[in-house]
Protein backbone atom coordinates (compact mmCIF):
# COMPACT_ATOMS: atom_id res chain seq x y z
CA UNK A 1 0.00 0.00 0.00
CA UNK A 2 1.20 3.40 -0.97
CA UNK A 3 2.11 5.91 1.75
CA UNK A 4 -0.56 9.04 1.55
CA UNK A 5 1.88 11.61 1.88
CA UNK A 6 4.01 10.64 -0.98
CA UNK A 7 1.74 9.68 -2.92
CA UNK A 8 0.19 13.36 -2.87
CA UNK A 9 3.79 14.85 -3.97
CA UNK A 10 3.96 12.66 -6.73
CA UNK A 11 0.94 13.38 -8.12
CA UNK A 12 2.43 17.60 -7.84
CA UNK A 13 5.56 16.39 -9.39
CA UNK A 14 3.72 15.09 -12.50
CA UNK A 15 2.00 18.89 -12.54
CA UNK A 16 5.16 20.17 -12.56
CA UNK A 17 6.71 18.05 -15.19
CA UNK A 18 3.92 18.45 -17.87
CA UNK A 19 3.00 21.86 -16.95
CA UNK A 20 4.82 24.97 -15.75
CA UNK A 21 4.19 26.24 -12.55
CA UNK A 22 0.74 28.05 -12.46
CA UNK A 23 -0.28 31.68 -11.17
CA UNK A 24 -1.61 31.33 -7.30
CA UNK A 25 -5.72 32.13 -8.12
CA UNK A 26 -8.26 32.48 -5.65
CA UNK A 27 -10.63 29.81 -4.58
CA UNK A 28 -13.75 31.38 -6.03
CA UNK A 29 -11.61 32.03 -9.97
CA UNK A 30 -10.67 28.20 -9.39
CA UNK A 31 -14.17 27.63 -9.03
CA UNK A 32 -15.28 29.38 -11.78
CA UNK A 33 -12.77 27.19 -14.26
CA UNK A 34 -13.35 23.80 -13.27
CA UNK A 35 -16.14 22.16 -10.94
CA UNK A 36 -14.91 19.07 -9.38
CA UNK A 37 -17.60 16.36 -9.12
CA UNK A 38 -16.72 12.88 -7.10
CA UNK A 39 -18.30 10.66 -10.03
CA UNK A 40 -17.98 7.26 -7.34
CA UNK A 41 -15.78 6.19 -5.24
CA UNK A 42 -13.35 5.29 -7.85
CA UNK A 43 -13.81 8.66 -9.97
CA UNK A 44 -13.57 11.96 -10.67
CA UNK A 45 -15.71 14.09 -12.81
CA UNK A 46 -13.96 17.43 -13.90
CA UNK A 47 -16.61 19.87 -15.74
CA UNK A 48 -15.88 22.79 -17.81
CA UNK A 49 -19.33 23.98 -18.87
CA UNK A 50 -22.83 23.21 -19.89
CA UNK A 51 -22.61 23.43 -23.52
CA UNK A 52 -20.99 22.25 -26.73
CA UNK A 53 -18.10 24.94 -27.85
CA UNK A 54 -14.73 24.16 -29.00
CA UNK A 55 -13.56 26.43 -26.50
CA UNK A 56 -14.33 24.87 -23.32
CA UNK A 57 -13.75 21.77 -25.38
CA UNK A 58 -9.99 22.60 -25.91
CA UNK A 59 -9.65 22.87 -21.71
CA UNK A 60 -11.11 19.18 -21.50
CA UNK A 61 -8.27 18.19 -23.74
CA UNK A 62 -5.63 20.33 -22.49
CA UNK A 63 -6.58 18.27 -19.22
CA UNK A 64 -6.95 15.12 -20.63
CA UNK A 65 -3.29 15.20 -22.53
CA UNK A 66 -1.76 16.74 -19.11
CA UNK A 67 -3.17 13.47 -17.51
CA UNK A 68 -2.55 11.51 -20.15
CA UNK A 69 1.77 12.47 -20.41
CA UNK A 70 1.94 12.26 -16.91
CA UNK A 71 1.47 8.29 -16.86
CA UNK A 72 0.49 8.25 -13.11
CA UNK A 73 0.08 4.44 -12.88
CA UNK A 74 -2.39 5.56 -10.04
CA UNK A 75 -5.38 7.33 -12.69
CA UNK A 76 -6.87 4.09 -15.02
CA UNK A 77 -8.53 5.56 -17.34
CA UNK A 78 -9.86 9.10 -18.96
CA UNK A 79 -12.87 9.47 -20.30
CA UNK A 80 -13.47 13.04 -21.90
CA UNK A 81 -16.73 14.04 -22.76
CA UNK A 82 -18.36 17.83 -24.87
CA UNK A 83 -17.30 19.59 -21.84
CA UNK A 84 -16.32 17.36 -19.03
CA UNK A 85 -13.28 14.92 -18.06
CA UNK A 86 -14.55 11.62 -15.99
CA UNK A 87 -11.22 10.38 -14.61
CA UNK A 88 -10.89 7.13 -13.01
CA UNK A 89 -8.38 5.89 -10.42
CA UNK A 90 -6.86 3.71 -7.87
CA UNK A 91 -9.34 4.72 -4.85
CA UNK A 92 -6.57 3.18 -2.54
CA UNK A 93 -3.46 4.83 -3.88
CA UNK A 94 -4.85 8.09 -5.01
CA UNK A 95 -7.29 10.35 -3.16
CA UNK A 96 -10.35 12.41 -4.65
CA UNK A 97 -8.97 15.41 -2.36
CA UNK A 98 -5.46 15.08 -3.96
CA UNK A 99 -6.13 14.13 -7.24
CA UNK A 100 -8.41 17.55 -7.35
CA UNK A 101 -5.73 19.81 -6.19
CA UNK A 102 -3.90 18.00 -9.45
CA UNK A 103 -6.35 18.84 -11.60
CA UNK A 104 -6.94 22.57 -10.54
CA UNK A 105 -3.14 23.04 -10.95
CA UNK A 106 -3.41 21.76 -14.64
CA UNK A 107 -6.55 23.51 -15.40
CA UNK A 108 -5.38 26.93 -14.21
CA UNK A 109 -1.81 26.44 -16.27
CA UNK A 110 -3.99 25.75 -19.18
CA UNK A 111 -3.86 29.66 -20.60
CA UNK A 112 -0.33 29.05 -21.01
CA UNK A 113 0.77 26.01 -22.82
CA UNK A 114 -2.41 24.61 -24.94
CA UNK A 115 -0.85 23.71 -28.11
CA UNK A 116 -3.57 24.47 -30.95
CA UNK A 117 -0.99 23.52 -33.17
CA UNK A 118 -2.59 20.28 -34.23
CA UNK A 119 -2.16 18.44 -37.71
CA UNK A 120 -5.58 17.89 -39.62
CA UNK A 121 -6.50 14.14 -40.35
CA UNK A 122 -7.98 13.58 -43.56
CA UNK A 123 -10.30 10.34 -43.46
CA UNK A 124 -11.15 9.58 -47.30
CA UNK A 125 -14.83 8.71 -48.27
CA UNK A 126 -16.22 7.12 -51.68
CA UNK A 127 -19.58 8.78 -51.61
CA UNK A 128 -21.00 6.32 -54.12
CA UNK A 129 -24.99 5.31 -53.88
CA UNK A 130 -24.38 1.84 -52.97
CA UNK A 131 -22.16 2.72 -50.07
CA UNK A 132 -24.17 5.67 -49.07
CA UNK A 133 -27.92 5.15 -50.02
CA UNK A 134 -29.36 7.62 -48.11
CA UNK A 135 -27.10 10.63 -49.62
CA UNK A 136 -30.87 11.59 -51.77
CA UNK A 137 -32.98 11.50 -48.96
CA UNK A 138 -29.91 13.76 -47.24
CA UNK A 139 -30.13 16.23 -50.63
CA UNK A 140 -33.86 15.99 -50.68
CA UNK A 141 -34.22 16.76 -47.00
CA UNK A 142 -31.44 20.00 -47.92
CA UNK A 143 -33.32 21.43 -51.10
CA UNK A 144 -29.53 20.73 -52.67
CA UNK A 145 -28.60 18.30 -55.73
CA UNK A 146 -27.00 15.67 -54.18
CA UNK A 147 -23.15 16.82 -55.22
CA UNK A 148 -23.48 19.84 -53.08
CA UNK A 149 -24.04 17.38 -49.82
CA UNK A 150 -20.92 15.94 -50.91
CA UNK A 151 -19.28 18.92 -51.37
CA UNK A 152 -20.45 20.91 -47.87
CA UNK A 153 -19.83 17.63 -46.05
CA UNK A 154 -16.26 17.62 -47.21
CA UNK A 155 -15.56 21.51 -46.59
CA UNK A 156 -14.89 21.86 -43.27
CA UNK A 157 -12.52 20.67 -40.99
CA UNK A 158 -14.41 19.08 -37.74
CA UNK A 159 -13.48 18.83 -34.49
CA UNK A 160 -13.13 15.15 -32.78
CA UNK A 161 -14.82 15.75 -29.25
CA UNK A 162 -14.28 12.38 -28.12
CA UNK A 163 -14.79 9.00 -28.26
CA UNK A 164 -17.61 6.61 -26.85
CA UNK A 165 -20.61 4.95 -27.70
CA UNK A 166 -18.78 1.99 -29.03
CA UNK A 167 -14.59 1.69 -29.59
CA UNK A 168 -13.74 4.36 -32.07
CA UNK A 169 -17.19 5.83 -32.77
CA UNK A 170 -15.92 9.77 -32.93
CA UNK A 171 -18.29 12.51 -32.07
CA UNK A 172 -17.33 15.12 -34.50
CA UNK A 173 -18.67 18.90 -34.16
CA UNK A 174 -18.78 20.70 -37.22
CA UNK A 175 -21.17 19.62 -39.28
CA UNK A 176 -23.07 22.45 -41.31
CA UNK A 177 -26.23 22.99 -41.05
CA UNK A 178 -27.99 21.96 -44.17
CA UNK A 179 -26.99 18.91 -44.06
CA UNK A 180 -29.09 18.43 -40.20
CA UNK A 181 -31.02 15.54 -41.05
CA UNK A 182 -33.25 13.26 -38.90
CA UNK A 183 -32.74 9.56 -38.07
CA UNK A 184 -34.04 6.93 -40.17
CA UNK A 185 -37.19 6.40 -38.60
CA UNK A 186 -36.36 2.42 -38.51
CA UNK A 187 -32.56 1.55 -37.99
CA UNK A 188 -30.69 -1.14 -40.11
CA UNK A 189 -30.13 -4.03 -38.90
CA UNK A 190 -26.56 -4.20 -40.33
CA UNK A 191 -24.16 -1.35 -41.54
CA UNK A 192 -21.00 -1.91 -42.71
CA UNK A 193 -17.91 -0.56 -40.64
CA UNK A 194 -16.57 2.70 -42.51
CA UNK A 195 -20.34 4.20 -43.17
CA UNK A 196 -20.26 7.99 -43.20
CA UNK A 197 -23.55 8.66 -41.62
CA UNK A 198 -25.68 12.13 -40.49
CA UNK A 199 -27.99 11.72 -37.65
CA UNK A 200 -29.79 15.25 -36.57
CA UNK A 201 -26.66 18.15 -36.69
CA UNK A 202 -24.03 14.87 -35.96
CA UNK A 203 -21.65 13.52 -38.08
CA UNK A 204 -20.12 10.26 -37.78
CA UNK A 205 -18.72 6.77 -38.91
CA UNK A 206 -19.63 3.18 -37.90
CA UNK A 207 -16.42 1.92 -36.66
CA UNK A 208 -17.47 -1.56 -36.73
CA UNK A 209 -20.71 -3.41 -38.33
CA UNK A 210 -23.25 -2.80 -36.27
CA UNK A 211 -27.25 -1.67 -36.20
CA UNK A 212 -27.62 1.68 -36.25
CA UNK A 213 -29.89 4.59 -37.37
CA UNK A 214 -27.89 7.23 -38.93
CA UNK A 215 -28.66 8.51 -42.82
CA UNK A 216 -25.65 7.07 -44.62
CA UNK A 217 -23.99 8.90 -46.60
CA UNK A 218 -20.65 7.09 -47.55
CA UNK A 219 -18.46 5.15 -46.37
CA UNK A 220 -13.85 5.34 -45.64
CA UNK A 221 -11.94 2.43 -46.89
CA UNK A 222 -9.79 3.04 -43.30
CA UNK A 223 -10.41 0.84 -40.64
CA UNK A 224 -11.86 3.36 -37.72
CA UNK A 225 -11.30 1.04 -35.10
CA UNK A 226 -8.44 -1.80 -35.31
CA UNK A 227 -7.76 -3.50 -31.78
CA UNK A 228 -4.37 -4.88 -33.35
CA UNK A 229 -3.09 -1.82 -34.08
CA UNK A 230 -1.13 0.77 -32.07
CA UNK A 231 -2.66 2.98 -31.98
CA UNK A 232 -5.90 1.16 -31.92
CA UNK A 233 -7.99 3.86 -33.83
CA UNK A 234 -6.82 6.96 -36.44
CA UNK A 235 -8.35 9.41 -34.57
CA UNK A 236 -7.78 10.73 -30.74
CA UNK A 237 -9.73 13.35 -28.62
CA UNK A 238 -9.03 16.81 -29.93
CA UNK A 239 -8.08 15.91 -32.95
CA UNK A 240 -9.15 17.78 -35.96
CA UNK A 241 -10.41 15.91 -39.30
CA UNK A 242 -11.57 16.24 -43.02
CA UNK A 243 -13.23 13.99 -45.66
CA UNK A 244 -12.16 14.03 -48.62
CA UNK A 245 -13.92 12.32 -51.55
CA UNK A 246 -12.09 9.87 -53.47
CA UNK A 247 -13.61 7.54 -56.57
CA UNK A 248 -14.83 4.21 -56.35
CA UNK A 249 -11.71 2.47 -58.01
CA UNK A 250 -9.58 4.34 -55.20
CA UNK A 251 -11.97 3.27 -52.57
CA UNK A 252 -11.75 -0.43 -54.16
CA UNK A 253 -7.84 0.07 -53.98
CA UNK A 254 -7.50 1.22 -50.62
CA UNK A 255 -10.07 -1.31 -49.06
CA UNK A 256 -7.95 -3.91 -50.77
CA UNK A 257 -5.08 -3.00 -49.43
CA UNK A 258 -6.10 -2.54 -46.08
CA UNK A 259 -7.12 -5.93 -46.19
CA UNK A 260 -4.58 -7.65 -47.11
CA UNK A 261 -2.50 -5.98 -44.58
CA UNK A 262 -4.81 -6.51 -41.77
CA UNK A 263 -5.98 -10.24 -42.71
CA UNK B 1 -1.10 -28.01 -22.97
CA UNK B 2 -4.72 -28.45 -24.27
CA UNK B 3 -7.96 -28.16 -23.32
CA UNK B 4 -10.89 -29.04 -25.38
CA UNK B 5 -13.95 -27.28 -25.57
CA UNK B 6 -16.89 -30.98 -25.27
CA UNK B 7 -19.34 -28.44 -24.12
CA UNK B 8 -19.27 -24.29 -24.53
CA UNK B 9 -21.97 -23.93 -21.68
CA UNK B 10 -24.08 -20.74 -22.19
CA UNK B 11 -21.78 -17.51 -22.19
CA UNK B 12 -18.11 -18.72 -21.48
CA UNK B 13 -15.12 -16.35 -22.03
CA UNK B 14 -11.21 -15.96 -20.88
CA UNK B 15 -11.33 -12.66 -18.68
CA UNK B 16 -8.74 -10.91 -16.25
CA UNK B 17 -8.86 -8.13 -14.43
CA UNK B 18 -9.79 -5.50 -16.99
CA UNK B 19 -8.41 -3.79 -20.13
CA UNK B 20 -7.54 0.06 -18.26
CA UNK B 21 -5.75 2.57 -20.70
CA UNK B 22 -8.26 3.04 -23.91
CA UNK B 23 -11.51 4.64 -22.38
CA UNK B 24 -10.56 7.99 -24.44
CA UNK B 25 -11.21 5.60 -27.22
CA UNK B 26 -13.85 4.12 -26.38
CA UNK B 27 -13.16 0.80 -24.92
CA UNK B 28 -14.66 -0.18 -22.17
CA UNK B 29 -12.61 -1.95 -18.97
CA UNK B 30 -14.65 -5.61 -19.66
CA UNK B 31 -13.12 -7.91 -17.31
CA UNK B 32 -14.13 -10.30 -14.74
CA UNK B 33 -18.18 -9.64 -13.80
CA UNK B 34 -17.01 -10.52 -9.86
CA UNK B 35 -13.54 -9.58 -9.93
CA UNK B 36 -13.61 -10.70 -6.51
CA UNK B 37 -14.62 -15.10 -7.11
CA UNK B 38 -11.99 -14.36 -10.35
CA UNK B 39 -9.77 -13.50 -7.76
CA UNK B 40 -10.05 -16.31 -5.54
CA UNK B 41 -9.67 -19.31 -8.39
CA UNK B 42 -6.61 -17.94 -9.36
CA UNK B 43 -5.69 -17.50 -6.01
CA UNK B 44 -6.34 -21.38 -5.04
CA UNK B 45 -4.27 -22.40 -7.93
CA UNK B 46 -1.47 -20.47 -7.05
CA UNK B 47 -1.61 -17.89 -9.82
CA UNK B 48 -1.30 -14.36 -10.38
CA UNK B 49 -4.21 -12.65 -9.29
CA UNK B 50 -4.91 -11.07 -12.44
CA UNK B 51 -4.07 -14.49 -14.81
CA UNK B 52 -6.78 -15.02 -17.91
CA UNK B 53 -9.08 -17.09 -16.25
CA UNK B 54 -12.83 -18.66 -17.71
CA UNK B 55 -16.36 -16.16 -16.76
CA UNK B 56 -19.12 -19.04 -17.28
CA UNK B 57 -22.69 -17.53 -17.49
CA UNK B 58 -26.04 -19.38 -16.02
CA UNK B 59 -24.70 -22.74 -17.30
CA UNK B 60 -20.43 -23.70 -17.30
CA UNK B 61 -18.28 -25.90 -19.94
CA UNK B 62 -17.37 -29.14 -20.66
CA UNK B 63 -13.94 -29.56 -20.78
CA UNK B 64 -11.57 -32.06 -21.60
CA UNK B 65 -7.78 -31.83 -20.65
CA UNK B 66 -5.17 -33.48 -22.60
CA UNK B 67 -2.82 -33.62 -19.64
CA UNK B 68 -2.80 -33.09 -15.66
CA UNK B 69 -3.51 -29.66 -14.46
CA UNK B 70 -4.82 -28.28 -11.37
CA UNK B 71 -8.15 -26.37 -11.42
CA UNK B 72 -10.54 -24.32 -9.52
CA UNK B 73 -14.02 -22.98 -9.64
CA UNK B 74 -15.18 -20.23 -7.66
CA UNK B 75 -18.28 -17.77 -7.60
CA UNK B 76 -21.57 -18.63 -6.95
CA UNK B 77 -22.88 -22.72 -6.56
CA UNK B 78 -22.37 -24.68 -9.83
CA UNK B 79 -22.85 -28.30 -10.11
CA UNK B 80 -19.94 -29.62 -10.50
CA UNK B 81 -18.76 -33.37 -11.62
CA UNK B 82 -14.46 -34.58 -12.59
CA UNK B 83 -15.22 -37.62 -14.31
CA UNK B 84 -19.02 -38.08 -13.37
CA UNK B 85 -17.80 -37.91 -9.66
CA UNK B 86 -18.73 -34.02 -7.91
CA UNK B 87 -16.26 -32.34 -7.48
CA UNK B 88 -15.85 -29.34 -4.40
CA UNK B 89 -15.81 -25.41 -5.41
CA UNK B 90 -12.90 -22.90 -4.29
CA UNK B 91 -10.69 -25.98 -3.75
CA UNK B 92 -8.07 -26.28 -5.78
CA UNK B 93 -8.20 -29.74 -7.87
CA UNK B 94 -5.78 -32.14 -9.57
CA UNK B 95 -6.78 -33.63 -12.91
CA UNK B 96 -5.25 -36.23 -14.29
CA UNK B 97 -4.30 -36.29 -17.37
CA UNK B 98 -7.28 -36.69 -19.56
CA UNK B 99 -9.78 -35.90 -17.10
CA UNK B 100 -12.91 -34.30 -18.17
CA UNK B 101 -14.55 -31.57 -16.05
CA UNK B 102 -17.96 -30.88 -16.15
CA UNK B 103 -19.49 -27.49 -15.12
CA UNK B 104 -23.68 -27.66 -14.89
CA UNK B 105 -26.26 -24.78 -13.96
CA UNK B 106 -25.21 -22.45 -11.84
CA UNK B 107 -27.62 -21.80 -9.65
CA UNK B 108 -27.38 -19.34 -6.58
CA UNK B 109 -25.95 -16.33 -8.73
CA UNK B 110 -25.04 -15.60 -12.27
CA UNK B 111 -21.53 -16.34 -12.90
CA UNK B 112 -18.54 -18.59 -11.89
CA UNK B 113 -14.73 -18.50 -12.66
CA UNK B 114 -12.59 -21.06 -13.55
CA UNK B 115 -8.56 -20.96 -12.58
CA UNK B 116 -6.16 -23.21 -13.97
CA UNK B 117 -2.58 -23.18 -13.09
CA UNK B 118 -0.76 -21.16 -15.02
CA UNK B 119 -3.08 -19.16 -16.59
CA UNK B 120 -5.19 -19.62 -20.31
CA UNK B 121 -3.02 -18.93 -22.96
CA UNK B 122 -4.34 -16.12 -24.83
CA UNK B 123 -3.14 -13.39 -26.74
CA UNK B 124 -2.94 -9.74 -24.85
CA UNK B 125 -5.20 -7.08 -26.78
CA UNK B 126 -4.53 -3.55 -25.38
CA UNK B 127 -2.62 -5.05 -22.44
CA UNK B 128 -5.05 -7.42 -21.31
CA UNK B 129 -6.71 -10.89 -21.92
CA UNK B 130 -10.53 -10.06 -21.55
CA UNK B 131 -12.63 -10.50 -23.97
CA UNK B 132 -14.63 -7.75 -25.08
CA UNK B 133 -17.62 -9.71 -26.66
CA UNK B 134 -19.60 -7.11 -28.52
CA UNK B 135 -16.35 -5.48 -30.17
CA UNK B 136 -15.33 -9.10 -31.16
CA UNK B 137 -11.92 -8.82 -29.63
CA UNK B 138 -9.82 -10.13 -26.80
CA UNK B 139 -9.81 -13.33 -24.85
CA UNK B 140 -10.28 -16.38 -26.98
CA UNK B 141 -10.54 -15.14 -30.24
CA UNK B 142 -12.80 -11.99 -29.46
CA UNK B 143 -15.69 -14.17 -28.54
CA UNK B 144 -17.82 -16.64 -26.28
CA UNK B 145 -16.07 -20.53 -26.04
CA UNK B 146 -17.49 -22.63 -28.86
CA UNK B 147 -17.89 -26.79 -29.03
CA UNK B 148 -14.32 -27.75 -30.00
CA UNK B 149 -12.45 -24.55 -29.51
CA UNK B 150 -9.02 -25.79 -28.09
CA UNK B 151 -7.18 -23.55 -25.14
CA UNK B 152 -3.89 -23.22 -23.93
CA UNK B 153 -2.34 -23.24 -20.51
CA UNK B 154 -0.08 -20.85 -20.09
CA UNK B 155 2.67 -20.03 -17.70
CA UNK B 156 1.02 -17.06 -15.14
CA UNK B 157 2.60 -17.03 -11.27
CA UNK B 158 4.32 -20.63 -9.36
CA UNK B 159 2.84 -20.54 -6.55
CA UNK B 160 1.74 -24.07 -4.85
CA UNK B 161 -1.99 -24.28 -4.72
CA UNK B 162 -3.61 -23.07 -1.61
CA UNK B 163 -6.87 -24.05 0.12
CA UNK B 164 -9.25 -22.07 1.94
CA UNK B 165 -10.34 -21.66 5.81
CA UNK B 166 -13.50 -23.00 6.46
CA UNK B 167 -16.67 -21.04 6.28
CA UNK B 168 -14.73 -17.94 4.83
CA UNK B 169 -16.88 -17.38 1.77
CA UNK B 170 -20.11 -17.17 3.91
CA UNK B 171 -19.64 -13.49 4.50
CA UNK B 172 -20.21 -13.13 0.30
CA UNK B 173 -23.68 -14.57 0.63
CA UNK B 174 -24.81 -12.53 3.37
CA UNK B 175 -28.10 -10.63 1.87
CA UNK B 176 -27.92 -7.16 1.82
CA UNK B 177 -28.30 -4.13 -0.02
CA UNK B 178 -25.70 -2.99 -3.07
CA UNK B 179 -23.80 -0.07 -1.48
CA UNK B 180 -24.17 3.33 -3.77
CA UNK B 181 -22.24 6.87 -3.34
CA UNK B 182 -24.00 9.40 -4.89
CA UNK B 183 -23.59 9.99 -8.16
CA UNK B 184 -22.13 12.45 -10.98
CA UNK B 185 -25.77 14.10 -12.14
CA UNK B 186 -27.00 13.45 -7.96
CA UNK B 187 -27.96 17.15 -7.76
CA UNK B 188 -30.66 16.61 -10.78
CA UNK B 189 -32.82 14.34 -8.48
CA UNK B 190 -34.67 15.82 -5.67
CA UNK B 191 -35.42 14.23 -1.89
CA UNK B 192 -38.12 12.24 -3.41
CA UNK B 193 -36.29 10.28 -6.17
CA UNK B 194 -33.40 9.27 -3.75
CA UNK B 195 -36.63 8.07 -1.35
CA UNK B 196 -37.62 6.14 -4.37
CA UNK B 197 -34.59 4.82 -5.25
CA UNK B 198 -33.88 3.79 -1.48
CA UNK B 199 -36.66 2.01 -0.98
CA UNK B 200 -37.92 0.00 -4.10
CA UNK B 201 -36.96 -3.71 -4.36
CA UNK B 202 -36.31 -3.54 -8.18
CA UNK B 203 -36.26 -6.53 -10.26
CA UNK B 204 -32.95 -7.12 -12.81
CA UNK B 205 -34.71 -7.30 -15.95
CA UNK B 206 -34.17 -9.79 -18.68
CA UNK B 207 -32.39 -7.65 -21.19
CA UNK B 208 -29.67 -7.42 -18.45
CA UNK B 209 -25.92 -8.65 -19.51
CA UNK B 210 -22.13 -7.47 -19.20
CA UNK B 211 -22.86 -4.23 -20.33
CA UNK B 212 -25.55 -3.19 -18.38
CA UNK B 213 -28.35 -4.36 -16.10
CA UNK B 214 -32.00 -2.82 -16.88
CA UNK B 215 -33.88 -2.27 -13.37
CA UNK B 216 -37.38 -2.84 -13.16
CA UNK B 217 -39.52 -1.38 -10.56
CA UNK B 218 -40.48 2.75 -9.20
CA UNK B 219 -39.53 5.35 -12.25
CA UNK B 220 -37.07 7.54 -10.38
CA UNK B 221 -37.07 11.07 -12.00
CA UNK B 222 -34.71 13.84 -11.77
CA UNK B 223 -36.50 16.98 -10.46
CA UNK B 224 -36.77 18.75 -14.19
CA UNK B 225 -36.25 17.56 -17.61
CA UNK B 226 -33.07 18.67 -19.24
CA UNK B 227 -30.84 17.30 -21.85
CA UNK B 228 -27.55 15.97 -20.42
CA UNK B 229 -23.97 16.45 -22.42
CA UNK B 230 -22.91 13.53 -22.95
CA UNK B 231 -20.00 12.79 -20.43
CA UNK B 232 -18.12 9.64 -19.08
CA UNK B 233 -19.49 6.63 -17.50
CA UNK B 234 -17.87 4.93 -14.49
CA UNK B 235 -18.21 1.58 -13.84
CA UNK B 236 -21.20 0.98 -11.86
CA UNK B 237 -23.01 4.15 -12.94
CA UNK B 238 -26.96 4.43 -12.02
CA UNK B 239 -27.99 6.02 -15.48
CA UNK B 240 -31.56 7.17 -15.46
CA UNK B 241 -33.15 7.32 -18.60
CA UNK B 242 -36.29 9.56 -19.51
CA UNK B 243 -38.49 6.38 -18.70
CA UNK B 244 -37.04 6.63 -15.42
CA UNK B 245 -36.38 2.80 -15.03
CA UNK B 246 -32.75 2.81 -13.60
CA UNK B 247 -29.58 0.85 -15.63
CA UNK B 248 -26.71 -0.26 -13.60
CA UNK B 249 -23.36 0.50 -16.22
CA UNK B 250 -21.54 -2.89 -16.25
CA UNK B 251 -18.21 -4.09 -17.19
CA UNK B 252 -18.83 -4.03 -21.00
CA UNK B 253 -20.74 -0.79 -20.48
CA UNK B 254 -20.49 2.32 -23.12
CA UNK B 255 -17.60 4.72 -22.12
CA UNK B 256 -20.00 7.91 -22.31
CA UNK B 257 -23.62 8.34 -22.14
CA UNK B 258 -26.15 10.87 -22.27
CA UNK B 259 -28.35 10.38 -19.30
CA UNK B 260 -28.31 11.39 -15.76
CA UNK B 261 -26.54 8.96 -13.42
CA UNK B 262 -27.78 9.44 -9.76
CA UNK B 263 -25.83 7.10 -7.77
CA UNK B 264 -22.71 4.23 -8.54
CA UNK B 265 -22.33 1.55 -7.35
CA UNK B 266 -19.26 1.20 -4.77
CA UNK B 267 -15.97 -0.60 -6.09
CA UNK B 268 -16.18 -2.87 -3.32
CA UNK B 269 -19.61 -4.56 -4.38
CA UNK B 270 -19.08 -4.79 -7.52
CA UNK B 271 -19.02 -8.59 -7.49
CA UNK B 272 -22.50 -8.35 -6.10
CA UNK B 273 -23.99 -6.91 -9.57
CA UNK B 274 -21.66 -9.69 -11.25
CA UNK B 275 -23.59 -12.37 -9.15
CA UNK B 276 -27.62 -10.68 -10.17
CA UNK B 277 -29.02 -12.68 -12.90
CA UNK B 278 -32.74 -11.35 -14.66
CA UNK B 279 -36.09 -11.85 -12.20
CA UNK B 280 -33.52 -11.38 -8.58
CA UNK B 281 -34.17 -8.52 -6.15
CA UNK B 282 -31.86 -5.24 -5.96
CA UNK B 283 -32.07 -2.86 -3.02
CA UNK B 284 -29.96 -0.09 -3.13
CA UNK B 285 -28.72 1.73 0.16
CA UNK B 286 -26.18 4.80 0.21
CA UNK B 287 -22.97 5.30 1.72
CA UNK B 288 -20.28 7.84 1.80
CA UNK B 289 -17.05 8.03 -0.42
CA UNK B 290 -14.67 7.32 2.68
CA UNK B 291 -16.95 4.45 3.83
CA UNK B 292 -16.74 2.92 0.46
CA UNK B 293 -12.99 3.32 0.07
CA UNK B 294 -13.01 1.56 3.74
CA UNK B 295 -15.09 -1.42 2.49
CA UNK B 296 -12.56 -1.55 -0.68
CA UNK B 297 -9.86 -1.84 1.79
CA UNK B 298 -11.26 -4.05 3.84
CA UNK B 299 -12.61 -6.53 1.10
CA UNK B 300 -8.75 -6.41 0.31
CA UNK B 301 -7.35 -7.57 3.40
CA UNK B 302 -10.24 -10.26 3.82
CA UNK B 303 -8.82 -11.95 0.81
CA UNK B 304 -5.36 -11.75 2.33
CA UNK B 305 -7.12 -13.64 5.29
CA UNK B 306 -9.00 -16.52 4.19
CA UNK B 307 -6.58 -18.96 3.41
CA UNK B 308 -4.58 -21.24 4.95
CA UNK B 309 -0.91 -20.00 4.79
Amino acid sequence: MCDRDSDAIDTLNICKRAWPQPHRLSLAEVRDLVKLVPASDSSLLAVFGDTISPALHERVIALFQALQSGRDPRIRNLHPGYASLLIDFDPLRLTHAELSVSVQQIAHARETVVDTHVGVTTIPVCYDLDLGPDLPDVAQHAGLPPEEIVRQHSAPTYLVYFLGFSPGFVYLGGLPEPLRTPRLATPRPSIAAGSIGIADGQTGIYPVDSPGGWRLIGRTPVRMFDPEATPPTPLQPGDRMRFSPIDRATFDDMQQDLGTRHS
Amino acid sequence: MTIQVVRPGLFTTVQDLGRYGYAHLGISPSGAADPLSFRIANLLVGNDENAPALEMTLLGPTLAFEEDAVVAIAGADCDCQVDMTEAPMNTALDLAPGAVLQCGSITSGARCYLAVQGGFEVPLVMGSASTFAPGHFGGFQGRRLRKGDVLQIGRHGSFPARSLRPGSLDALRAPGRLRVTKGSQHDWFGPDAFEQLFSTAYIVGEKSDRSGLRLQGAAVRPREHSELLTDGVPLGAIQVPPDGRPIIMFVDQQTTGGYPKIANVIAADVHRVGQLRPRHEVRFAEVSIAEAIQALRSQNRWLTEIFVS
